[in-house]
């Protein structure tokens, strides 16, 4: 990280920037976060325990709020394992192959990360919806509910995840390069044990970060789920969307202890996910 | 390095992993499962009657899962696919999208309340102490009041409130254009028209306006939870009549439900969060919330009704709020306040 | 490769290896075709199809719909106020980003690393949350005095608070990479500080600023969770495009919601086809 190589040039960043202009800048780079991040955030904390642990528990305690957190995890595990599969196949696909369209599904795949949660969950209630949507009449009359269903609500948090594990792992693919893989195939590896036992390894912190970052967005999506779960309480809603609701039914606090679980989740996230970083070594 | 890092991402997942397993395992499919949509005020007052109904034989074995909203939402909702057993909407009109859907009976009105299963009357809800010294309709119209009523478009609550302001000024004997000016007036001082009854009381709360147009219950249960609001009953006001109904293909535990609605306990329930009952015998409970606890339901001077007052509403929700032609909605088009 | 911007933490990316030749149009084996053709399969099914339904159901109601519904006066002023306020917001990230970065890069103080992982903390948050916190501190009751709730500065501030990580991020890594003999051979040389930065430092980081500040504006515009409590969400005051696709959606006006929607879209698409010239220009460089 910085650390290292600020100790390095501390000759030089003493000479290159005038004190009062590093201090200057410190202030306003300190200043900013706190005001706009650190303090907000602390607010959480401060009205979730207002009342000692009395709010946390009812929270906790609370069946709605328990079947909230646990349909999320739920929806969080599965649309984490789908983008990991499909992240770990296109990324290796992307990088190692060509084909045509290549660079067509590559600019793509970024897609997501644009779009705003909102039109992710019209774009699927459109087709998927069981009265009017294109594909959902078929399926729904073969038994299968997307809208207003658990399934809907995966497929909007993978939509919205996506491209996170694909951009961590094809830098570090295209970084590493492919010599090792094809010295295991000249010295007589097939396809699958290159992978498991070359590819795999050499890629695995980027892709558990980009597990992680998956992780972190899944748990806290918000406007896609919201279009197309019906927002059925105890069954179709979610911890975020809770939240929502708590604030909206004079129940703030429960609302914000919510709100705190959540956060204290995505905060460790980021920890695990800062401990994890690779330093950088020159 | 490795081995301390494994085991914290090792513990991460597996933290999420067991919650998962939690999750699958109860996943609950007990012996009937209600699904019940209702307009976007009910849910507290819904929990005393699940309870009343789970201590009833019939109602033994019965779970419930519950869905919240706008009226007119809700309702277009199921008609989309939302899975329902039984539905208690704001007002009829939603309840006629599913009967033309084919979800509801067409006979859903044949019982002895016509199908209604709670009533309120449109109020002003003002903050505490009434600054503004809001009384009647015509408080609201004055420049400079701000007004926070929700969106025809998608609530029920809404359709009420301008109807009862409608009704304020062709019931006094006025005409169809002052009637018209009026509302244009009104809508002209209406800051913000928030999707549900719900979340215009939340924006109410959060401070915005000086008045907010809503039912009486929901004035109530606003109070009941602290805020510091203040009600006003207009001596001249509109009947609100909440229809509910069992869909076609409901297990019979939802028409149990739905007599149970009925009864004098739940309407008494009712009566705790602020709705008038609808059938007779109910012994009124102290109602913490309203002007005067003992006497929480005052009928107002002048109570109009959709059926004497407006022809039905089959009849008004076309005239006033079809798509194209209604005449709010076009009224809306032309102060810029569709929302 | 994917028009990855420097991304977050991964070193730069190398296109082309040495001693490589051109590569063929296609060498994927049939394992490798198989996994493309599932994948495909899946994207389509989960990004593509849906976000075709919305440009056809937009395109649905014919040309004049569309344009009714666009210049409907609250929604031009709701994309008035999402795209002014995206800008601004944007424009400030420009600026507090790099200093940011630069701060995270350069120098060194206590709780440095608290700062760098603070700075992760509007990504990982769910944007309901976002909303909630800066309530608590901006909004009624504020301890700092100010009650921003329901105006267009609460529209900023969430804004602001998500997409503080972008610029940040895509810097912070160039940053970093910066070979310091040039800056040091033209301070030798008798240039000023300021002139090294300008002339030096900048030029180098203004692609990673660039990919940053399109990132940033293409979440500013999309942004929704956040607002949903915060900003009111009063027409023509502080009603944003996703408020009011999310109005249509649930009135059951699928068609304006999907215009609406397709507006956003084609930004997106901006957004992206900007980050791959970006991505092709650095690459070009690196």
């Amino acid at each position: 990280m910085a650390d290292s190589s600020g100790q390095v040039q501390s000759a030089y960043t003493s000479t290159g920037v005038a004190p009062p202009v590093r201090w200057l800048l410190r202030v306003v780079a300190i200043g900013y976060v706190f005001l706009l991040v650190a303090w907000p955030v602390s607010f959480v904390v401060k009205e979730t325990f207002a009342d000692g642990l009395t709010t946390l528990t009812d929270t906790l305690s609370d069946p709605y709020v328990q079947n909230a957190l646990m349909l999320t995890a739920e929806v969080a595990f599965w649309a984490v394992a789908i983008n990991l599969v499909f992240g770990v196949t296109i990324s290796i696909l992307l990088v190692r192959y060509e084909f045509p369209g290549k660079r067509l599904l590559s600019a793509l795949i970024d897609v997501p990360l644009s779009v705003s949660p909102v039109v992710v969950g019209l774009a699927l209630l459109l087709v998927y919806n069981g009265r009017t949507g294109w594909f959902g009449t078929t399926l729904e009359e073969n038994g299968l509910q997307v809208i207003f269903n658990s399934p809907g609500m995966i497929m909007a948090t993978c939509f919205v995840a996506l491209p996170l594990v694909i951009r961590e792992v094809v830098p570090v693919l295209a970084e590493i390069g492919d010599d090792q893989e094809q010295a295991a195939r000249s010295l007589g590896a097939n396809a699958r044990q290159t992978f498991l036992r070359i590819t795999l390894p050499s890629i695995k912190w980027a892709v558990v970060y980009g597990v992680v970052l998956s992780l972190a967005r899944s748990l806290g999506e918000f406007g896609a789920v919201k279009i197309v779960s019906g927002n059925f309480t105890g069954e179709t809603q979610t911890a975020t969307l809770v939240v929502e609701q708590k604030y909206q039914n004079f129940e703030q606090s429960q609302a914000y202890a919510t709100s705190f679980v959540l956060a204290f989740i995505s905060v460790a996230c980021i920890i695990v996910v800062s401990l994890l970083r690779p330093k950088e070594s020159t | 390095m490795s081995v301390k890092m494994k085991t914290a991402v090792a513990a991460s997942l597996s933290g999420v992993l067991a919650l998962t397993a939690c999750s699958a395992a109860g996943g609950s499919s007990s012996e009937d499962q209600l699904s019940i949509v209702g307009f976007s005020v009910l849910e507290s007052a819904n929990e005393p009657i699940f309870e009343g109904f789970e201590q009833t034989d019939a109602g033994k074995d019965v779970t419930f899962k519950t869905s919240y909203g706008a009226s007119g939402d809700q309702s277009r909702a199921i008609e989309g696919g939302l899975d329902a057993d039984y539905v208690h909407l704001s007002l009829e009109p939603d309840m006629t999208r599913l009967v033309d859907a084919g979800l509801v009976s067409e006979d859903w009105k044949e019982n002895d309340t016509n199908g209604i299963v709670t009533s309120s009357v449109v109020s002003f809800v003002v903050r505490e102490g009434n600054p503004e010294n809001i009384q009647a309709w015509d408080d609201l119209v004055k420049p400079g009041v701000e007004i926070i009523t929700p969106n025809p478009a998608s609530s029920g609550s809404a359709k009420w409130n301008i109807l009862a302001s409608w009704a304020h000024v062709v019931g006094a004997g006025g005409s169809d254009a002052e009637a018209e000016a009026f509302v244009t007036k009104l809508l002209q001082n209406t800051i913000s028209l928030p999707p549900s009854a719900r979340e215009a009381t939340t924006a109410f709360s959060e401070g915005n306006g000086d008045v907010l147009i809503s039912y009486e219950n929901e004035a109530i249960l606003a109070r009941e939870n602290g805020e510091p609001f203040d009600y006003i009953v207009p001596d001249d006001t509109l009947l609100i009549e909440n229809p509910a109904a069992v869909l076609e293909d409901a297990s019979d535990a939802a028409q149990d439900y739905f007599d149970y609605v009925l009864t004098p306990e739940a309407q008494a329930d009712y009566a705790t969060f602020g709705f008038r009952p609808v059938v007779d015998g109910v012994e009124l409970p102290e109602v913490e919330g309203a002007n005067d606890p003992s006497d929480p339901f005052p009928t107002p001077g002048t109570l109009y009704t959709i059926d004497d007052d407006f022809g039905g509403w089959a009849d008004a929700n076309t005239r006033f709020f079809d798509e194209e032609e209604g005449i709010i909605t076009k009224l809306q088009a032309k102060t810029g306040t569709e929302g | 490769m994917t028009s990855v911007p420097l991304d977050t933490r991964t070193r730069p990316t190398r296109t082309r290896r040495p001693g490589h030749g051109a590569r063929p149009a296609n060498n994927l084996t049939r394992g490798a075709g198989l996994a493309l053709g599932i994948s495909v399969t899946w994207f389509s099914i989960l990004v593509l199809i849906p976000l075709t339904a919305i440009v056809v159901t937009a395109a649905g109601g014919g040309w004049d719909a569309y344009v009714t519904t666009l210049t409907n006066s609250q929604t031009f002023a709701a994309l008035t106020l999402t795209v002014g306020q995206s800008l601004l917001v944007t424009a400030i990230n420009v600026v507090i980003g790099t200093v940011i970065a630069w701060v995270l890069v350069r120098d060194s103080f206590f709780g440095k690393r608290a700062l760098d992982v603070i700075i992760d903390v509007p990504f990982a948050l769910p944007t309901i949350v976002a909303g909630l916190v800066l309530l608590g501190l901006y909004g009624k009751g504020s301890p700092l005095g100010v009650d921003w709730a329901n105006t267009e500065m609460a529209v900023f501030l969430a804004l602001a608070f998500v997409t503080l990580p972008f610029v940040v991020r895509t810097v912070q890594p160039v940053l970093e990479e910066l070979e310091h003999d040039v800056e040091e051979a033209a301070a030798s040389l008798g240039a000023g500080r300021l002139t090294v930065f300008r002339r030096i430092i900048l030029p180098s980081l203004v692609p990673a600023i660039a990919a940053g500040a399109a990132l940033s504006f293409a979440r500013a515009i999309s942004e929704y969770g956040s607002l949903v409590l915060l900003s009111g969400n009063l027409p023509f005051r502080t009603e944003v495009v996703s408020v009011r696709v999310v109005t249509f959606i649930e009135g059951g006006n699928t068609a304006a919601a999907a215009a609406v929607a397709s507006v956003m879209l084609a930004v997106a698409l901006f957004v992206i086809v900007a980050l791959d010239i970006v991505q092709r220009r650095v690459a070009r460089r690196g």
